[in-house]
């Protein structure tokens, strides 16, 4: 296995064939970030993902963006290996999480999933209480002190901003949220597992704009701590809050880069005529 | 021409629902009137007096219990096997896997077969175990009718349940089993309606338990007694040529319609109270 600073010598003074396409970013890769190498998803026979290469910075805000139907969601469940529920899926490629191959055998999923918050496009409570939602991941990871449970939960609901507005009624059922707070608490959820990246998957796209908002700054808040991935639909979502843009579209990256450089001067054809709204 | 339309498709759906609703009362009524002049608390109280079931006195406890015993039995042995069949064929296996068709398509076929021939291979099975005719073969039979229309109901709605929250189990790192005792809580009014249907098609089936089952004057004490049952009592009383005894039958109908009303109550009752959170 490479390094990643052999990596990343290999990158910046000797750019070899199969490493051209890593794309340069911002920040510097060190031990802590994802790697992605020759990557393909085949979902039965059809071809999703064709071959990616990417290196996601840490401590920072990711996005992915593209036309429906590009890959990016599939993409992002590569990540934490959701695809392994679905047998008619076929991965090959390697993903460096943490300087490890989350695709080498051997590698436990749970571990892999525990380090990945994910945020999906609908929020989904469980058929619990609001306490017990967030104190879920905690009690099945084997948590079992109820004061330690109490502080957690109430950690991440404060963090999330929905500690005020359900305290009265923590032990009452999540499916009576409204959808935006719905979200946040799926995002205390996420969080109460300690995880190391957030992703999200057009978490944004079934919310109203207060809570979109609401959810935009949150995770603005996040990247101090956390390497953030999103998949979004709306460009000016991705330029208000991305620090990096990956602009996917047939399965195949085509851009990506810091997002000024990549709103204010896209290097490819294709990617000017997504941004002015050629095709979407 | 479009009100005609509207108008005549409201008559139907109003006439089909008027018929079934007269069949219902017929039913319901003819047991009530026959049978509430003979339903006297000895009925309910006490085990057939006088000899055998066929008397004028005593009640019918010994098959009220009977029935009681077998359903909750019954109930139990098809729900233990139900329930990890419905989680394994939904949340185990792949959508498209052959094996759950091949279950689906079997469990539909099981639920066409008449009931006496589950009794006739209760009975075969019964005489391979060695078993006499006895509470936990009628249990064991009674199961087996239950069972395909238990999982399918149970299946159906596991069926419908949306991908979003196993998904979301999942990206919390919870395994298989952490996932499935969280989707059973989404799960208990199904679980409830399969239960409900299970106690309809089996506390009133007769032909099952005829050979399984038995029947007795006495209430049994262990699962090796035979046990009566409420339809059988139905159809002995029925069959007999006395007046009086046949008018007890219409009483055994009124407690048999009974207790299926307070089970059915009761388990919606206790399924809302445990899926409180769910909606």
């Amino acid at each position: 296995m490479i390094s990643a600073n052999k990596l990343l010598e290999t990158r910046t003074f000797k750019p070899v064939l199969e490493l051209e396409r890593v794309t340069p970013l911002k920040k510097v890769l060190n031990k802590h970030t994802i790697r992605i190498e020759n990557l393909d998803v085949y979902i039965e026979e059809q071809h999703i993902l064709k071959g990616i290469n990417l290196a996601i910075p840490e401590k920072s805000i990711t996005c992915i963006i593209g036309p429906s139907g590009c890959g990016k969601s599939t993409f992002l469940r590569t990540l934490n290996r959701m695809h392994d529920e679905s047998p008619e899926v076929r991965i090959s490629g390697k993903i460096y999480i943490d300087d490890e191959n989350i695709y080498d055998q051997g590698v436990n999923v749970i571990d892999t999933r525990k380090k990945m918050g994910l945020l999906a496009q609908r929020p989904c409570t469980l058929p619990m209480s609001i306490f017990d939602n967030v104190a879920y991941g905690p009690r099945i990871h084997g948590l079992k002190k109820r004061k330690v449970i109490n502080q957690t939960v109430i950690k991440y609901l404060q963090y999330v901003g929905l500690w005020d507005e359900v305290r009265g009624r923590v032990r009452s059922s999540a499916s009576r949220l409204s959808i935006g707070q719905q979200q946040r608490l799926c995002l205390a959820r996420g969080l109460a597992i300690e995880p190391e990246y957030i992703l999200g998957d057009e978490a944004t796209s079934a919310l109203d704009p207060l809570s979109t908002k609401k959810i935009e700054e949150l995770f603005i808040r996040l990247k101090e701590k956390y390497t953030v991935i999103l998949v979004t639909h709306t460009l000016r979502q991705a330029k208000r809050i991305a620090d990096n843009i990956v602009f996917m579209y047939l399965g195949k990256i085509v851009e990506s880069g810091p997002t000024e450089e990549f709103f204010n001067n896209p290097k490819k054809q294709l990617t000017r005529d997504y941004l002015s709204g050629s095709f979407s | 021409m479009k009100q005609y339309e509207e108008r005549i498709f409201k008559l139907i759906m109003i006439g089909a629902s008027l018929i079934i609703l007269g069949i219902l009362v017929y039913i319901v009524g003819t047991i009530f009137y026959k049978g509430l002049p003979a339903l006297t608390w000895d009925m309910i109280s006490k085990v057939p007096g006088g000899g055998f079931y066929l008397g004028k006195e005593g009640g019918v406890l010994n098959a009220i219990a009977g029935s009681v015993y077998l359903i909750f039995g019954a109930l139990a042995l098809s729900l233990f096997l139900s329930v990890p069949l419905v989680m394994y064929i939904n949340f185990y296996l792949p959508g498209k896997s052959w094996f759950s068709k091949i279950v689906r398509f079997s469990l539909d076929i099981l639920f066409g077969i008449p009931s006496i021939v589950y009794g006739a291979f209760g009975f075969s099975l019964m005489i391979y175990l060695g078993i006499r005719a006895s509470l936990i073969g009628g249990i064991i039979t009674v199961a087996m009718l239950i069972m395909p229309i238990m999982m399918r109901s149970l299946d159906e709605v596991a069926r419908l349940l949306s991908r979003d929250l196993p998904d979301a189990l999942l990206s919390l790192g919870a395994t298989r089993y952490e996932m499935i005792k969280v989707l059973l809580r989404q799960l208990m009014p199904g679980l409830a309606t399969a239960i409900l249907l299970g106690i309809g098609r089996g506390i009133g089936d007769a032909a099952t338990v005829l050979f399984t089952a038995g029947y007795t004057d006495n209430i049994p004490t262990s699962l090796n007694q035979p046990a009566a049952t409420l339809p059988l009592s139905i159809f002995f009383q029925l069959g007999s040529p006395v007046e009086e005894v046949q008018n007890r039958a219409y009483a055994s109908a009124i407690i048999l319609t009974v207790i299926i009303l307070i089970l059915s109550f009761s388990a919606r009752y206790i399924s809302s109270k445990f899926s409180k959170n769910s909606i």
